[in-house]
């Protein structure tokens, strides 16, 4: 059944053959660059290639390559745009701050290249081979870049806490993805579910591979009790990197989730439909529980990461109901798109407080920012409102699609939970702001051009979006999983 | 002939022990040697069902698997050395630089 290498193939997945190789010009170009600020840009413009690229590749929609391994499809096209638009972000967070923070180093950004490339191949990951080695491809470097600190103990420590449960968790997916192959005889996400469909596959054997793979995968989005290792990583890694691998990360992790689970796994949806409602459940009430006696902003960001992963997976949680299916995978969608604004925008905020030596990290440090810098503050207002999912911003338009789509899958209680741990988590956000308006503090901030021109659009972005959300929404709702 | 089950019953074990490991023992390296004892438990699961099915695939995707574990000892075990120069100890139960 295997055909030979055309051009095609090839053509699937450009934008992620073009970031690698990008990524490993920019290593040797970096040794002779004097000012790692070239290499910076010269990141960022393979980045924007990267989304030529795929705008170019929109036209092929619709098809496999290198049989059946990849695929190309609104859905992943959709991931791939805004893992490429992450990326930028990313890299303008990292320019001053980099410099800043002395750890300058050109590494950097071929690093995050890389690490993207490995994203993007997972979002068209069609074969669970190629689900472990993205998942490999995009996690190697993202180990480097949380101990991108060193010598700094935090951030060497971090650096292998975040290694060594990545790597128990590979080690779950390659279990599970052996399972599946037991059990259907193939890895192939389409051989799957002809297998399911036919009768052949052995079903004990293919429920316990899936459980297997969402705990791998479940480490990787952070979802309790799996977590353990966010807090220490996001708190111990350079902000630029923790601001990149939570937005970047998590919306790579969720792809694979959702395209595994909603097209090999949808006859498993009975049994998974317990363990999912759990997960969530529970990824929403300890993230957030945990983010209130927090005093060091990254910290506090990092448990509310969790909470959001948890509030994602709710609304992945009727995966199998085809008539909600839809609904909720755009919803999911939407909701990543509309996490990556907030976040990153949080994450600018963040940046542009913190002084070398740790030092502007406890959340009372923010006290005074209201009188002193009134607009730096008003858009981590918007941020935390964004966070709690209050109006006008796009946390709440993503959390009204989220919870539209729990309530259509009749999941009324798992949606009670999500509401109520959305008003917890409104005690800790809201402490920020208490801070920064209500306390007298003397704070400073570094003013670094690309680190406020991204705080402040993702802050207009963030209310302005949320004002006419249909575009987006629409957007998401074409992305349509493909299979052939 | 040996029957498939036997491979597979060790490769349970296998994967047993290293999840065991991962989770009990406090050395670094030796938490590492665990999760390369779960990879490995994937491997003979992967090799048993291929010579069940009669297929290659399985045999080819634990080279796959062979190539990614190789790139991650090269990152680890850089971390760790890195780790072990400046506090001379790898015991994860050492690392507390983090903890509130």
């Amino acid at each position: 059944m295997t055909t030979p290498v055309k051009l095609l193939d090839f053509i699937t997945i450009l934008p992620v053959i073009f970031l690698a190789a990008w990524a490993c010009l920019l290593l040797l170009v970096d040794l002779w660059v004097k000012h790692k600020r070239v290499t910076a840009y010269l990141a960022a413009l393979g980045l924007a290639i990267g989304l030529g690229l795929l705008w170019y590749q929109a036209a092929w929609i619709g098809n496999a390559g290198f049989n059946h391994m990849v695929v190309l499809d609104g859905f992943s096209v959709f991931v791939n745009a805004l893992l490429l638009l992450s990326g930028l972000l990313g890299i303008a967070l990292a320019y001053g701050y980099l410099r800043r923070m002395g750890i300058e180093r050109g590494e950097f950004y071929p690093l995050v290249l890389f690490s993207l490339s490995g994203m993007m191949l997972m979002a068209q990951a069609a074969d669970l081979i190629v689900v472990f080695l993205s998942l490999e491809f995009l996690s190697i470097p993202l180990y480097v870049l949380t101990a991108f600190a060193y010598p700094k103990a935090a951030s060497e420590e971090a650096g292998l806490k975040y290694f060594l449960l990545g790597a128990f968790a590979g080690g779950f997916v390659v279990y599970g993805i052996a399972l599946v192959y037991g059990a259907a005889a193939t890895t192939a996400l389409d051989g799957i579910i002809a297998a399911v469909a036919e009768g052949r596959a052995n079903l004990s054997l293919l429920v316990s591979g899936a459980a297997l793979i969402l705990v791998g995968l479940g480490f990787k989005v952070a979802i309790v009790p799996f977590h353990m290792w966010t807090p220490d990583a996001y708190q111990g890694a350079p902000s630029a990197v923790t601001a990149f691998m939570s937005s970047a990360a998590k919306l790579a992790g969720f792809a694979a989730l959702v395209r595994i689970f909603a097209l090999a796994f949808s006859s498993l949806s009975d049994d998974l439909i317990p363990i999912l409602w759990g997960l969530s459940a529970l990824t929403m009430l300890v993230g957030n529980l945990l983010a209130i006696p927090q005093t060091n902003i990254k910290r506090m960001l990092a448990y509310s990461s969790i909470a959001h992963a948890g509030y994602i997976l709710m609304a992945f949680t009727a995966f199998g109901n085809p008539g909600v299916a839809e609904v909720s995978i755009a919803a999911v969608l939407f909701y990543l798109a509309a996490y990556t604004v907030t976040n990153y925008g949080a994450w600018g905020v963040v940046i542009l407080l913190e002084r070398a030596g740790d030092l502007g990290l406890e959340i009372g440090g923010y006290a005074g920012l209201g009188r002193k810098y009134p607009a730096l503050a008003a858009c981590m207002t918007i941020f935390m409102l964004s966070l709690i999912g209050l109006p006008p911003t796009l946390g709440l338009v993503g959390k009204f699609y989220l919870f539209r789509a729990v309530i259509a899958a009749d999941l009324i209680p798992l949606a009670v939970i999500g509401v109520l741990t959305s008003l917890i988590s409104a005690w800790y956000y809201l402490r920020v702001v208490v801070n920064m308006y209500m306390r007298t503090g003397d704070p400073e901030i570094s003013p670094e051009p690309w680190a406020l021109t991204i705080t402040g659009l993702m802050a207009i972005l963030t209310v302005l979006v949320s004002l006419l959300p249909g575009w987006l929404f629409f957007l998401a709702s074409q992305a349509r999983l493909n299979l052939f | 002939m040996v029957p498939i089950e036997y491979y597979l019953i060790l490769s349970v074990v296998l994967f047993a022990m290293g999840a065991a490991g991962v989770l009990a023992r406090r050395n670094a390296l030796i938490i590492f040697m665990s999760i390369e004892l779960m990879l490995n438990a994937a491997n003979l699961a992967f090799v048993t069902f291929a010579r069940q099915y009669g297929q290659l695939d399985g045999q080819v995707f634990v080279f796959f698997v062979i190539a990614a574990a190789a790139a991650e000892v090269a990152v680890g075990l850089a971390l760790i050395v890195m780790i072990f120069r400046s506090k001379h100890s790898i015991d994860v139960d050492q690392m507390s630089s983090l903890r509130e």
